[in-house]
């Protein structure tokens, strides 16, 4: 930021008079601000990490997860959910969710999945 | 397993079957803070005593009583070798912590991705389920012999957030940093993937009951003048408390690192005290972790010390939920084994000295302190409406508004700017779809279960039947992946100081062989550390650096530390250990004394003049055994053999305490023949305790020459008065 002198009495004249108990209810106010959006950023995005951070929780291990998950990122399917095209490979196909996970990161049924899931 | 004290942690079982290995407890546990009674004192800011501990040297004159604070204690431990680690944490956990920080290698945030396997580190472990596993196994263990629980912790941070929550909750991690703006100030992670990582991981977190700590206190330890960077430090704690609220973590577990930014020379308690008035009162649903100051330490561990005390006396002023420790040497090195143990030692008898101190004093509500702390306070306001003007948080820190040197408003154009589409990790965030989907427990956001059934909603695991969080079978242990850098390497390597008679001074690595050497010389700092490195090389040291030095004088005096390696072992089967003197508790002496008086009758016999050893093992001021009720004649110096037993049958004593020195022609020896002789001649042989005393004296002389003991370098009163009254009931015994 550019430099400038400490303005600090200016700055506060409409901060002064206020209460120790409004001065607090008007940072959180500030902080809520601030936050929302971010939050809302948290509510509708994901990343390579989060997907492969529920394929651990799916059963997989660190190694499996991180090949899946980039297998389904080479293929923009990632906005689907891992998980969710782990689940549904393994529905359609009937296997279990271990075999259709590591299918998955071997490049098998990708075309399938993303024709079920885009279609 | 079950822990004895007087056997070592087998690290090897440790690592037995691990991969079936379950952690016994998830999240967090605070300490029951209550009033207790202990050695005839109260403590109001306490919690129960542990069943095993090392208490402080000073219990040796108050009944060897360990009040533990109200707090939880951390250890921050780091070696880089995680099975040394766990040695160091179960010495700690002796000394009083219950929280056991585990620092992660340099770069891991960097990874994208989890690490596996034990490779050795730098400057703390490569974080991996198995040396998690590992860790928590033996904590299980430790606690159960301390009789306490204690909290582990890592950090979720670094690009890979989120997969670390998740593996953190499986392992039982019960604490854990997580702070997204660590990420993008001090790693340069993208800022836009740290909070959408950050809203997953805090929800895994969440869901595990783990205790976060956030990161502001890095921006004190970065600033250049680090107190005037406590406004945004409000700024910074309560954008990551109020977020990590609004993704799900309970206000209760919420901790904000706070350090005290300034330390002496600056005038301490007037910059730091009110900032945490300040803190503490908008901040006060939350917890607070109070963090020691780093920023000002160099390499005097005497001067980190004194610091640390007077942050511990800001936490007792004002409030710590958590009480941090920083060791007093990690301005110079990563931590060692004993510096981990003062820093424990030193806040436990702060906090128990300081006890209720605010029954005592008041912080004032007026003049300087308060309008200090609502200056702290408006001015992190002012901060945060400039922020929001700026058009939010990401383009406040893409204006280089944090960490500036200067106090907000004040603005010296120094801070850590970093772009919004920047850093690592930029252009990786991903939108959800519509019919985005994840069937596990603990996911933050958007996630359409609806479309497989409105069963699920709740329970979108039920969709795969359950995931690893409800069935642990599930988790997938990976075990080594490095032939050539793992635990089994390492312990090979040292596996001669593991099950053997060697041993090898050691500072943090079993048989490292690190000493160090404290050395004064009456010449100048410069040319003193030349000295001090040549003096470590006659004394074959290799390795040898500097680890610190001051001026005493400029040329009157240096003193210099240096460290270095040796290159022996020692064989302590080839040790002759000196037969240990057994003590009773000093309760159990008073009593026994009140039941049957002892009079004492002593003097240093022959031609002694030397009094002070044994004016120190009777008299009440010192500790004698005057302490525990035993009443004593003193005979005086030189006192010839034959009147110690004529005196003792005069005055009934039960006991002769005779001092002697080492002299020519075995003098000693013979005086204590003498007057065992003597006393048989007298008849009362069978009646009365014969002690000696003195430098030389050992208790084979002693016995070897008809006395019942002998007391030599190092006896206190105590010792005495055990013995005394051990012979006492046997005699009684006998008489019967």
């Amino acid at each position: 930021m550019k430099e400038r002198n400490d303005d600090f009495v200016n700055r506060r004249k409409h901060l002064k008079d206020l209460s120790d108990k409004e001065l607090k209810d008007y940072f959180y106010q500030l902080a809520d601000r601030l936050v929302d959006p971010l939050v809302k950023q948290g509510y509708e995005s994901t990343s390579k990490s989060i997907e492969r951070s529920i394929l651990l929780r799916m059963g997989f291990s660190s190694i499996e997860s991180k090949k899946i998950v980039d297998m389904l990122g080479e293929h923009d399917l990632l906005r689907k959910g891992a998980g969710h095209c782990v689940y549904r490979l393994a529905k359609e196909k009937k296997l279990d969710i271990r075999s259709s996970g590591i299918a998955l990161g071997n490049g098998e049924y990708i075309e399938f999945i993303k024709e079920v899931l885009t279609k | 397993m079950k822990l004895k004290p007087n056997e070592k942690l087998d690290i090897r079982h440790i690592l037995d079957d691990l991969e079936n290995y379950r952690p016994e407890k998830r999240g967090w546990t605070w300490r029951k803070a209550q009033p207790i009674n202990l050695g005839g004192f109260e403590y109001k800011q306490a919690s129960p005593s542990l069943d095993k501990f090392v208490p402080l040297q000073a219990a040796n004159y108050l009944g060897g009583i360990d009040p533990q604070p109200d707090a939880v204690i951390t250890a921050e431990i780091a070696s880089g070798r995680f099975e040394d680690d766990i040695r160091r944490m179960r010495m700690a956990a002796y000394h009083g912590a219950d929280h056991i920080m585990v620092i992660r290698t340099a770069g891991q945030s960097h990874f994208d991705g989890l690490l596996e396997g034990t490779p050795q580190g730098v400057g703390g472990i490569p974080i991996t389920r198995k040396q998690l596993r590992a860790q928590r196994k033996a904590l299980d263990y430790i606690e159960e012999e301390v009789g306490r629980p204690i909290n582990y912790h890592s950090y979720v941070s670094g690009v890979a957030g989120p997969e670390i929550a998740v593996l953190f909750t499986e392992e039982g991690v019960n604490g854990a940093h997580q702070d997204p703006q660590y990420n993008i100030l001090y790693r340069n992670i993208n800022m836009i993937r740290s909070f959408v990582d950050a809203a997953e991981s805090k929800k895994v977190m969440a869901y595990a009951n783990i205790a976060q700590i956030d990161g502001a206190h890095n921006a004190n330890a970065t600033a250049r003048d680090a107190w005037k960077v406590m406004p945004e430090l409000l700024v910074q704690h309560a954008i990551n408390s109020v977020f990590s609220e609004k993704t799900g973590i309970k206000p209760e577990n919420i901790c904000l690192s706070s350090v005290p930014p300034a330390a002496p020379p600056s005038p301490d308690l007037k910059l730091n005290l009110p900032y945490a008035v300040a803190l503490r009162e908008f901040f006060d649903k939350y917890k607070i972790r109070a963090q020691m100051n780093t920023k000002y330490m160099d390499s005097s561990t005497r001067e980190a010390t004194v610091t640390h005390v007077l942050n511990l006396m800001i936490s007792r002023l004002t409030s710590a939920d958590i009480q941090s420790t920083i060791t007093p040497d990690e301005g110079r090195n990563v931590p060692w084994h004993i510096y981990n143990i003062e820093a424990l030692d030193t806040t436990k008898q702060a906090m128990i000295g300081m006890d209720d101190l605010l029954s005592m004093v008041d912080i004032k509500n007026e003049g300087y302190i308060y309008d200090k702390k609502r200056e702290i306070q408006e001015r992190a306001i002012l901060m945060m409406e400039e922020i929001i003007e700026l058009g939010g948080y990401y383009e406040a820190v893409e204006a280089g508004m944090f960490v500036d040197s200067g106090e907000y408003p004040e603005r010296n154009g120094d801070g850590i700017s970093r772009e919004i589409n920047g850093g690592i990790g930029a252009g990786s965030v991903i939108r959800r779809d519509k019919d985005y989907m994840a069937p596990v427990t603990a996911h933050f956001g958007y996630n359409n279960v609806k479309q497989y059934g409105s069963e699920f909603v709740d329970n979108p695991a039920k969709l795969i039947d359950g995931c690893t969080f409800e069935k642990p079978e599930m988790i997938q242990f990976i075990d080594e992946l490095d032939e050539s850098d793992n635990v089994y390497l390492r312990l090979d390597e040292s596996e001669k100081y593991r099950n053997s008679n060697l041993v090898k001074p050691e500072v943090e690595w079993l048989g490292d062989g690190v000493v160090t050497v404290d050395l004064f010389f009456p010449i100048s700092r410069k040319v003193a550390k030349e000295a001090a490195i040549e003096a470590g090389k006659r004394m074959n040291l290799t390795d040898i650096e500097v680890i610190h030095s001051e001026v005493l004088h400029p040329s009157e005096g240096s003193r210099v530390q240096i460290k270095g390696r040796v290159n022996f072992d020692i064989d302590v089967s080839k040790l002759t250990i000196p037969r240990e003197l057994d003590t009773l508790s000093e309760d159990e002496i008073f009593d026994y004394v009140k039941k049957h008086p002892i009079k004492v009758v002593a003097g240093t016999g022959g031609n002694d003049e030397h009094s002070v050893g044994i004016r120190e093992v009777l008299d009440i001021k010192h500790g004698g055994v005057e302490k525990y009720g035993i009443k004593y004649t003193y005979l005086g110096t030189s006192v010839p053999i034959d009147k110690f037993v004529d005196a003792a049958i005069e005055m009934d004593a039960d006991v002769i305490m005779m001092s002697t020195i080492i002299s020519h022609d075995d003098v000693h020896y013979k005086n204590m023949r003498k007057l065992h002789d003597y006393a048989v001649e007298k008849g009362v042989r069978d009646k009365l305790i014969l002690i000696a005393g003195g430098t030389q004296v050992t208790p084979e002389i002693a016995m070897k020459n008809k006395i019942d003991q002998g007391f030599g370098r190092g006896t206190t009163g105590r010792h005495i008065a055990s013995f005394i009254v051990d012979k006492h009931k046997e005699m009684i015994r006998r008489a019967r």
